[in-house]
């Protein structure tokens, strides 16, 4: 057992109003740069869509994410490392330009430099690739609350992969659509193929928290890591030629924030917290025979950090007390195994996503309610969520592979804790069966807290890195006249006076008697790496003293 | 070295190491402090269709050209004697297998020059520096071209071997024949000479990705991980360093 530690998202899609406050933040703050005009880490998604760049959910056509070989091995999609070398001069699967939109702005200075005339100056709309005159035709919200769904709603490859006469009553039902936002950021997957496509080793998978970033020095803009990302969450800076994803804002993370879309969410649907996961499961899970397992599956690598004998080997591993602590507080771990009313986002393509989505029960009961029922009476919800079809095998194929019983198990218990809490409210007992969903009371008051009421720090459980030394070699290192180099301080080899005001500090090694193996050095020094598991590459701190 | 003017000792020996030193210095230079520069800077993104053809063509054509020379230029005709091979049979293949090269390369050329000379928004993407680089390399495929199917295949042939190869070869032994190249046919003094000219200014230009082909791909574990360590300071007056400054247009 290999244990790590993620820091994951859950997004409870009931609650997004589609503002698009997410991306222009996440925009304001990451790529406001000529170059990332057209990139967005954060973006909204109205369903059923094409979503951004166009059919990017379409493997068959981008070959992005994972799958099997003969032998029932993971394999790239787009195919063997040596034939992505042969390929290298010409990426086969690469979007273009038009797939996600030419970046433009507006001529604004014709505004005022315009000469006198009769009709009032306009501005015309500029190529930020060309500086010429262009028509605009496509672009990230083009298809804002199924603005030209008519025409292009039904090419959603989530509707195309509908059984025949589901995807003809979708047709059929048109005008009564359903519809909901989803918001997408990067996945940051605990076997992310991004990653693993990138043929300068420029990409990686941070060991502390499992954020996924591109190393900007060694990316030599080879692009096969946004072909390789099935969710297109990696896009190519055109003007640096380098990748560039979403960081799952780690300075904030770092810092015990949360990201900057978690941050400004109007709608407060976001959640972020820490799961233990084991490492060395993940492949066989990925691996599942029946991309319907895999839900199920990633499931299955996820520890519980109630477990005792998992808190012992997660500290003897080296994870933090602090991080245990955080890990046992997640709410996203409580919603995505505890409460399973979290769901992955394309789970076939088998990269094991962390950012988890809990799927909208509106649609079902906005049906409800139209059909002049009590929407708060979970039995006529239940009956809903199964006449309803077609939005439960839409939502199968976007977050369990197809599978339908997971999306109905978790939008009964949603039903159900509405019918529990109005219960509660009206000083009724609940008529309802909670065992048949697989639900306590307790779990239904757990979940109406998560869900309705949870505060700031509730719904954003981020320890803080544990970067002390790290800081501290920073902080004495090329700086003359160091405050901290005072006798016995951090710069002169001791722990200093702010050690003991860190919580957990202490717990990171102190079971361990051999002091070279406890990660302490010779001037006694704690270091954040333990020496038994050598991440693969790393210097660690361990020759820092000398630098 | 009697016998050469100060010219020839400027055009066929000092200019050539000035630029090998440029080149190696350069490169050293900029691996050390433009690593964020350091990249193929692709524009399949902006244009797809051609570059399909135009790039796949152009590099393999390359490659192959690149193994001629090698053949051709570093190899010395004795050695390809010793194992009795004949010149007549040397400049057939020579002439043969360079021609498939370079009808190759006269392809994938055309096609991506034409791209980068009349689709907008790659041209747009052109830094000076690289239109030097583009512009030399297209002087020196051009020569190499006229060379190899010009003289070797149509004309009479001309043994490279025994003017051009030596001279190259002397400047790596410290001890280049001058006039060996300050007599061969102009074409190859215009290809030799814009080779140098390319050599001098690739550390510069894009032309720096072909030291970056990610052969270790093939080995390394398909999942990267890194843990969090202490890392230096820029240098003082390198850390914003940039080849291309964010948000100054090309």
């Amino acid at each position: 057992m290999r244990i790590m530690a993620q820091v994951c998202m859950v997004m409870n899609l009931d609650k997004c109003i589609g503002c698009h406050t997410c991306s222009v933040t996440c925009k304001q703050t990451w790529t406001n740069r000529p170059g990332t005009e057209y990139v967005y880490f954060n973006n909204v998604e109205t369903k059923p869509g094409l979503g951004y760049p166009a059919r990017y959910e379409d493997q068959e056509q981008w070959k992005g994410g994972w799958t099997l070989d003969r032998k029932g091995r993971l394999t790239l999609k787009a195919g063997s490392r040596l034939k992505k070398l042969a390929s290298i001069f010409y990426n086969p699967d690469l979007p273009t330009i038009e797939d996600y939109h030419e970046p433009y702005s507006y001529d604004y200075a014709h505004l005022i430099t315009a000469p006198a005339g009769t009709r009032a100056p306009s501005v015309s709309t500029r190529s930020a690739l060309t500086g010429k005159e262009m028509n605009p035709t496509w672009g990230a919200n083009w298809e804002d609350d199924l603005a030209g769904a008519p025409a292009r709603a039904l090419q959603d490859p989530n509707i195309v992969a509908l059984p025949e006469d589901a995807a003809e009553k979708v047709k059929l039902d048109f005008e009564s659509v359903f519809m909901f936002y989803l918001p997408r950021i990067c996945e940051h997957c605990l076997n992310p193929s991004c990653v693993a496509s990138c043929p300068s080793g420029a990409m990686y998978k941070r060991e502390e928290d499992g954020i996924v970033l591109v190393d900007q020095d060694r990316c030599r803009g080879w692009r096969f890591c946004v072909s390789g990302c099935p969710y297109k969450k990696v896009y190519f800076n055109h003007r640096t030629g380098k990748a560039e994803k979403c960081t799952f804002c780690f300075p904030r993370i770092e810092a015990g924030m949360p990201t900057i879309c978690s941050e400004t969410c109007v709608g407060r649907l976001r959640y972020l917290g820490l799961v233990l996961y084991d490492a060395d499961k993940v492949l066989a899970a990925a691996a599942a025979g029946d991309v319907g397992d895999l839900y199920e599956a990633q499931l299955g690598v996820f520890l519980d950090p109630d477990d005792p004998a998992v808190a012992i080997e997660a500290e003897r591993q080296g994870i933090p007390h602090d991080w245990l602590a955080a890990a046992r507080r997640s709410p996203t771990y409580a919603l995505i195994a505890r409460h399973k009313v979290a769901l992955p986002l394309h789970p076939e393509y088998r990269t094991m996503p962390m950012v988890w989505y809990i799927p909208p029960l509106s649609p079902v009961a906005d049906v409800t309610v139209a059909a002049g029922y009590d929407d708060t009476d979970a039995e006529n919800v239940f009956a809903a969520i199964d006449a309803l079809r077609i939005p439960v095998e839409y939502l199968a194929n976007l977050f369990t592979a197809g599978r339908v019983g997971p999306v109905r198990d978790a939008l009964r218990r949603l039903a159900m804790v509405r019918a529990v809490m109005r219960a509660h409210q009206l000083g009724q007992h609940p008529t309802v069966d909670l065992s048949g969903v697989g639900l306590s009371e307790d779990d239904a008051e757990d979940l109406f807290r998560l869900l309705a009421i949870a505060r700031y720090e509730d719904r954003y459980v981020v320890p803080p890195a544990h970067a002390e030394d790290a800081g501290r070699l920073l902080a004495q290192h090329d700086l003359s006249g160091c405050s901290l180099e005072s006798e016995g301080g951090p710069g002169m080899g001791g722990d200093g006076p702010g050690h003991d005001a860190v919580p957990g500090f202490h717990l990171v090694r102190e079971d361990t008697a051999d002091a070279s193996v406890a990660g302490r050095d010779a001037h006694g020094r704690l270091h954040l790496r333990v020496a038994e598991h050598p991440p693969p590459g790393s210097l660690g701190p361990a020759g820092a003293g000398g630098i | 070295m009697s016998g050469i003017t100060g010219f020839q000792l400027w055009w066929w020996v000092i200019l050539p190491y000035l630029a090998l030193a440029t080149f190696v210095i350069g490169h050293i230079w900029r691996y050390r402090y433009d690593q964020f520069g350091w990249t193929s800077r692709s524009t399949e993104l902006q244009e797809k269709k051609l570059l399909k053809w135009g790039s796949p063509i152009f590099h393999y054509g390359t490659f192959a050209a690149i193994a001629g020379h090698i053949i051709g230029i570093l190899i010395p005709e004795r050695w390809t004697a010793a194992i009795g091979i004949p010149e007549a049979a040397y400049r057939w293949f020579s002439a043969g297998a360079g021609t498939l090269a370079a009808v190759l390369i006269i392809i994938g050329v055309a096609i991506l020059a034409g791209r980068r000379l009349f689709v907008a928004r790659v041209r747009a993407t052109t830094s000076p520096v690289d239109w030097v680089a583009l512009i030399l390399l297209a002087i020196v495929i051009v020569m190499g071209i006229a060379e190899t199917i010009g003289v070797g295949l149509l004309g009479g042939g001309y043994n490279y071997r025994q003017s051009v190869a030596l001279w190259f070869r002397g400047l790596f032994a410290g001890n280049p024949d001058v006039r060996a190249i300050a007599h061969a046919p102009f074409l190859y003094q215009l290809h030799a000479t814009a080779a140098w000219a390319v050599i001098a200014v690739w550390p510069f230009s894009r032309l720096v990705h072909a030291w970056s082909a990610p052969v270790w791909y093939l080995w390394r574990p398909f999942v990267v991980y890194r843990s969090r360590k202490a890392t230096r300071p820029n240098e003082p007056g390198t850390s914003g360093r940039r080849w291309r400054r964010i948000g100054v247009h090309y």
